[in-house]
């Protein structure tokens, strides 16, 4: 996909928007033009403040399932003995919306940042877990034989094949997570914060109806979810070039 | 060199395919094995690399019992078991690097091995891949990635190269190149060579000394002397012909369908 084809995609969508504003006539759909100047007006006066603190959320709820399910799927889909172990219990838990346990894990573990980067982690884990161990058990016989003749034992086969074999499995999971993790991210920051995105769009369009710095607000949570999506990409053509030739 | 002794080898609920099996290759000599499908030859090429281990009686090389991989023997197989992330170069260092990863272990790579050993880009000259080098697999002819193989192979100085079907899949004229290439390979750097093959006319070409398998379970080395095996012009000669007739003829008097 080129550049200037999202560009593009983006201007449309402002045009889209522009024209649906004078449709609708009313203050809960101001103009693009007057939300932007909103945004630039609010970025120093607090929302960037709240983007940088959802920014830290989302971003450790990712880095911690990345770092938990990985491995896990890796050693999982490597071993036909564990993954025979395992498969039921994924089976089971997979389907589950993470979602619903919210209060459960509120409870749990109060109402810090800690219980909203749990409820993110849960989601993503699964998610992960899933798509590295299927990558992991689908690898040809024959390249882990091919590695085995060459003297690589099991340490050697996670570092030389399974691992790199999985990177685009953890990219595909991260990039498919992206909008989950965003879309939960909203919601554990409605309620028991004063900080984060989630709050500032609730706080300013329900408590204090003030609607272009709400809208002001969902650009910066779609600037969020964008940008981590653009850097999985990056990452995606900096570490799996392979997939990108030919 | 290679020395089997009473081999007894069947996979699980399969009726064996080797049963108290004998068979003996000297070092430096060509062997091709030759079968139909299901006759255990790539079996019997998984046992000499160490990939799969006897129910009974033993593999041994150089005198020691196979138990796992040796790290002077090399392995090509069918698909050539290139890593499609790494390009050609890293592919072949990929031996060196796994036996830097270890260490001169004298398990997962030889006791006097140092991390200098790494002569990949002689190989990538060798072999013709200079250009080739920064490509992945999946930009490479199939030529290309049999020859990335083989220098992966022939990078870690092996004694003993098991091939499984290592051309099957080129067109004529590429095999013809890659088979004359491998032959005179194996006679510089004095390998012992054993290649898997279905095709009479790939045994007959490149096996000096060709084992034919049977329908199994296999218990006698059925062995044809073809002294001028990847000699010039031999794939033209009336003995040559003559040696693929008698191998068909053979498998065909066994009933056996190649």
């Amino acid at each position: 996909m080129k550049r200037r084809d999202v560009l593009l995609a983006a201007l449309a969508l402002t045009a889209i928007w522009q024209v649906a504003a004078m449709i609708v006539t009313m203050p809960i759909l101001p103009a693009p033009l007057t939300v932007l100047v909103v945004f630039f007006r609010e970025l120093p006066n607090g929302l960037l403040a709240h983007f940088a603190v959802s920014l830290w959320r989302v971003m450790a709820g990712m880095l911690l399932s990345v770092l938990a399910a990985a491995p896990a799927g890796l050693i999982i889909g490597g071993s036909k003995k564990l993954n025979r172990l395992f498969s039921p219990v994924i089976y089971l838990l997979y389907p589950i919306p993470k979602v619903v346990f919210v209060p459960v894990v509120i409870l749990f573990l109060g109402i810090g940042d800690t219980a909203k980067i749990t409820i993110m982690f849960l989601i993503l884990f699964f998610q992960i877990v899933v798509l590295v161990r299927d990558q992991a058990s689908g690898i040809a016989p024959q390249l882990i034989q091919s590695l085995q003749s060459l003297g690589a034992g099991r340490r050697a086969l996670f570092r030389f094949v399974y691992l790199p074999a999985s990177l685009p499995a953890i990219l595909t999971a991260l990039r498919q997570s992206i909008g989950t993790a965003v879309a939960v991210l909203y919601i554990t920051e409605l309620s028991a914060t004063k900080y984060g995105l989630g709050y500032y769009i609730y706080y300013r369009g329900s408590t204090l109806l003030d609607y272009p710095s709400m809208y002001a607000g969902v650009i910066a949570m779609s600037l969020l979810g964008l940008g981590m999506y653009f850097t999985v990409d990056w990452l995606e053509r900096k570490w799996c070039r392979w997939k990108f030739v030919g | 060199m290679i020395n089997i002794h009473s081999l007894t080898f069947q996979y699980p609920n399969h009726p064996p395919l080797f049963q108290n099996f004998n068979w003996e290759v000297a070092r430096g000599e060509t062997w091709a094995i030759l079968g139909p499908s299901g006759c255990g030859k790539t079996t019997l090429l998984y046992l000499l690399a160490g990939l799969k281990q006897p129910a009974a009686g033993e593999v041994r090389i150089d005198g020691e019992r196979i138990a796992r991989p040796r790290p002077r023997s090399g392995l090509i197989l069918q698909d050539y078991g290139l890593l499609p992330w790494a390009t050609v170069r890293d592919n072949v260092a990929l031996g060196v690097k796994v036996r830097d990863f270890y260490g001169p272990d004298g398990k997962h790579s030889p006791a006097n091995f140092t991390a200098k050993d790494n002569n990949a880009d002689v190989w990538i000259r060798r072999l013709g891949l200079d250009e080739a080098a920064d490509k992945f697999p999946g930009q490479l002819s199939g030529g290309q990635r049999q020859r990335t193989a083989i220098a992966r192979t022939l990078v870690l100085e092996p004694d003993l190269l098991l091939m499984d079907e290592p051309f099957s899949s080129l067109d004529a004229v590429t095999r013809e190149d890659l088979q004359n290439l491998t032959l005179s390979l194996c006679q510089e750097q004095k390998i012992t060579l054993v290649i898997v093959t279905h095709s009479i006319e790939e045994a007959a070409m490149l096996g000096k000394k060709i084992l034919l398998l049977d329908a199994p379970p296999n218990r006698t080395a059925q062995v044809f002397e073809n002294p001028n095996a990847g000699m010039d012009g031999y794939h033209n000669s009336a003995e040559f012909h003559a040696m693929c007739e008698r191998l068909w003829a053979e498998m065909q008097r066994r009933n056996v369908p190649a």
